[in-house]
């Protein structure tokens, strides 16, 4: 009843292949934009937006990067974290090079540094496939991180090998350090999630993605159709590298205001790996919630306690923490393997249906 | 899937739809004192005891004293595993409720926390860890690291080092001295000075770092040690670091009395898990070990007694619950300092950070509180937040720490011109660095 996309004829194929082909669609997305982009600055508190928006948002950003390589084109990457470091320290370099470029151009620019690594350590995967591909992307992680600490140039020879993050303003209005206010960071993050989300759609709807997913599901069919195997993997592992690079620059400049190796390490990497294997393979929504739930939940659970009067440990809430949100990932790849975005299309249809289903 | 799976998943959602945070009843009658604590993760061994050491006695003021000047102090401890992430996320969380006082108990949190202490107006305290150079409060007024940095750790090190081979530093001259050190901001800190010492006295250095990721299974590394036969071995160590490098170098058979770990790497259980081999072993140290003080009876009396803590019996007294302890002394004598200088009982970030700058605990006030021969005389004043007090070392003799020296004072005709460097460093790197605008309470400045 709800979601009833009768009377809604498409007399042309543009119209047949738009990105959001329903008009509920449309509205919908309008009215989280508008919620996210005017209600939100509005309303939240500055720990709302700091703790919890802005990572939701760059992780977001950094699963939408791997779900582009795992989900759409089936190729199994363990080096995200080690990608996103490519983009923190590589903007941390762009800023010092470079201090009065525009800070916004400078994180898109360090995107390409990690797309550029991200070709090379894709270049194994024309050979290798699932699990040994893995085992190679590992190999990226476990060397990027350790040229984080072991190059001292990277960090310009901070004693502490941390990168710390100058004040950068534009308009005359403070956007990364410590003087920056939250809603102008969160409204920045927001804006780059949402122009390159969109622009990740588009290519998935367009020649390259439906490239991606037929050597996702059957990559030996889809060299036989004329679809060049190299290429196609390759480009995968630089987008895919573009989006983490550009996640973790945020991460850095937008977010913490400092950043150390230890950020982008393995645990960094199975993190966003897990918010897209419960978000949903191969689904750009399910990046948004797979982030939201893993960093989300958390920080809901830990403030639930106080919230509802009880006085816990702060210890034992964080270990209860952990129990209930395994539990939870288990629970949810059991009643529904593929995601919470498949949940998402299942609403949708009973919506459809409801009150008549049939 | 069935339609009660997804309203249970809509539930979850709606749960973190819902996740503005709980904004605790602002107790207008207390004073906030937030304690960042791992007591879980890897480093929650060295966490808990230095968690528990500051939860107790600042509840012990509570009860005993009715908090201080006629004030409670509202302790709430928020879990930071030692990453930086979560730390950051404590920090954001407490930075609306009037916070007097961070401690971060992570070097890699208060360097996060650095730039933002002082747009916030909130005093960070990191005792005798964070970045070397805050102590230079021109730049850092923000910042205090009493009683001193690892700058001064390293170079007393070094001067027990010399008076063991007999005498000043020139008796370095030609032997190598080995450096094990936990490979992030903490570990690093001590370097440039270690290099500067290599290169006036005429020593080797041999770096042997780890990574946080392989604290434990450091086999491989005093492999290493064995092959390079450094006449003597340093260790910056924290968490599960600790006992396993005192294992491995009792496994290898390195002579524990040339294994001297920093005030972070000296806790009873860095040394019990290796037994007997760990006879011998030395770390630096600046409070007392020990429970025979009066001070530490209130805690027993009034806490621990009446179950007001997670203390274990036996725990209290140990050389990092006594850390814990003198950190909450600092924390408890600074407030008190600052309800002085102000006149008010409820004072806030800025108050407190006068009372930390004007801080002074002499031995006679070590006594009063006390806490008699405690700790070292701390003096802070606005130009020095760190006031480089003196350190003894200790050795373990196979069931606790003894004390095996006299208090040793840091060099700081070698420290004091590097940390004025690296702090000028800090601010030029950071541009646009605030100035100070701070006044200051005792005209140093």
């Amino acid at each position: 009843m709800f979601y009833r996309e009768v009377g809604q004829y498409k007399t042309s194929y543009a119209a047949d292949q738009a990105l959001l082909p329903i008009l509920q669609d449309r509205i919908g997305i309008a009215v989280i934009l508008l919620i996210a982009f005017v209600a939100v600055p509005l309303t939240a508190s500055n720990f709302a937006l700091d703790s919890v928006l802005i990572p939701i948002l760059v992780l977001s950003l950094a699963a939408t990067g791997l779900n582009l390589l795992t989900g759409y084109t089936g190729l199994l990457s363990l080096g995200t974290g080690g990608f996103m470091g490519v983009g923190a320290f590589a903007c941390y370099k762009l800023t010092t090079i470079f201090p009065n470029v525009n800070i916004i151009f400078l994180i898109l620019c360090s995107g390409f540094f990690a797309a550029a690594i991200g070709t090379v350590f894709g270049l194994p995967s024309l050979r290798i496939k699932g699990f040994y591909l893995a085992v190679a992307t590992l190999a990226a992680q476990f060397f990027l991180s350790w040229c984080f600490i072991r190059i001292p140039w990277l960090y310009n020879y901070n004693i502490s090998a941390s990168i710390e993050v100058p004040t950068k303003t534009l308009f005359g209005l403070a956007v990364t350090g410590p003087t920056a206010s939250s809603t102008t960071r969160y409204l920045l993050v927001l804006s780059i999630v949402t122009v390159l989300v969109l622009m990740a759609a588009n290519l998935m709807r367009g020649r390259i993605g439906r490239t991606w997913m037929a050597v996702r599901d059957m990559d030996l069919a889809a060299e036989l159709i004329g679809i060049r195997l190299y290429q196609t993997k390759l480009l995968a592992f630089a987008v895919s590298s573009f989006y983490c690079g550009v996640a973790g620059a945020m991460m850095a400049f937008l977010w913490l205001g400092n950043a150390e190796s230890e950020s982008f390490n393995i645990n960094q990497s199975f993190l966003i790996l897990f918010m897209v294997i419960i978000g949903g393979l191969g689904s750009l929504l399910g990046s948004f919630l797979g982030a939201a739930l893993i960093w989300g939940l958390p920080i809901v659970l830990r403030h639930a306690p106080a919230y509802l009067g009880l006085h816990i440990r702060s210890a034992t809430v964080d270990q209860s923490t952990f129990v209930i949100l395994g539990v939870l990932i288990i629970f949810f790849l059991i009643v529904e393997p593929h995601g919470l975005a498949r949940l998402w299309q299942i609403g949708k249809q009973k919506l459809r249906v409801w009150p008549f289903p049939y | 899937m069935r339609l009660k799976y997804l309203v249970l998943g809509a539930a979850v959602a709606g749960v973190i739809g819902a996740s503005v945070p709980a904004s605790e009843a602002l107790a207008s009658d207390s004073l906030l004192v937030p304690l960042f604590t791992y007591r879980t993760g890897p480093f929650a061994n060295s966490g808990i005891p230095i968690a528990n050491g500051m939860h107790d006695y600042l509840n012990m003021l509570n009860a005993r004293d009715g908090g201080i000047g006629g004030v409670k102090i509202d302790v709430q401890e928020c879990e930071t595993q030692y990453k930086n992430e979560k730390g950051v996320e404590c920090y954001d969380s407490f930075k609306s409720r009037n916070p007097i006082v961070i401690g971060p108990y992570s070097t890699g949190i208060t360097l996060a926390l650095i730039p933002k202490a002082s747009v916030d107006k909130i005093p960070v305290l990191s005792m005798a860890y964070g970045l070397s150079a805050s102590a230079v409060g021109a730049d850092f007024p923000w910042i205090f690291n009493p009683p001193d940095t690892y700058w001064d750790g390293m170079s007393i090190a070094l001067k027990y080092i010399a008076q063991k081979e007999g005498g000043g530093f020139d008796k370095l001259k030609g032997k190598t001295i080995g450096f094990i050190y936990f490979d992030g901001g903490y570990g690093r800190e001590p370097i440039p000075l270690l290099n500067d010492f290599a290169k006036t006295y005429g020593f080797n250095v041999k770096m042997y770092p780890v990574p946080p990721s392989q604290m434990q299974s450091q086999s491989g590394l005093w492999l290493g040690v064995r092959r390079d036969r450094p006449d003597w071995m340093i260790m910056w160590g924290w968490g599960a670091m600790n006992p396993t490098a005192v294992q491995e170098a009792a496994k290898t058979g390195y002579p524990m009395d040339h294994f001297i770990g920093v005030w972070w790497s000296g806790s009873e259980d860095d040394a019990r898990p290796a037994g007997a081999g760990a006879k011998g072993y030395l770390a630096l140290n600046f409070n007392a070990v020990g429970a025979n003080y009066p001070a530490i009876k209130d805690i027993k009396k009034y806490v621990i007694a009446k179950g007001n803590s997670q203390t274990p019996k036996d725990m209290v007294g140990e050389n990092f619950y006594n850390r814990g302890v003198m950190n909450a002394v600092v924390i408890a004598e600074a407030i008190r300092n600052a309800q002085k200088l102000t006149g008010k009982k409820m004072i806030d970030g800025a108050d407190m950070r006068r009372g930390l700058e004007t801080l002074k605990i002499s031995e006679q006030r070590w006594k009063q509180i006390g806490l008699a021969g405690f700790g070292p005389p701390i003096h802070v004043s606005c130009a020095d937040h760190n006031g480089h007090g003196s350190v003894y070392v200790q050795q373990w003799d196979g069931k606790k720490w003894r004390k095996v020296s006299d208090w040793l004072a840091p060099v700081k005709a070698k420290v004091m011109p590097l940390l004025d460097e690296a702090a000028k460093d800090y601010v030029t790197k950071n541009q646009p660095w605030p100035k100070r605008t701070e006044s200051c309470d005792d005209k140093s400045l």
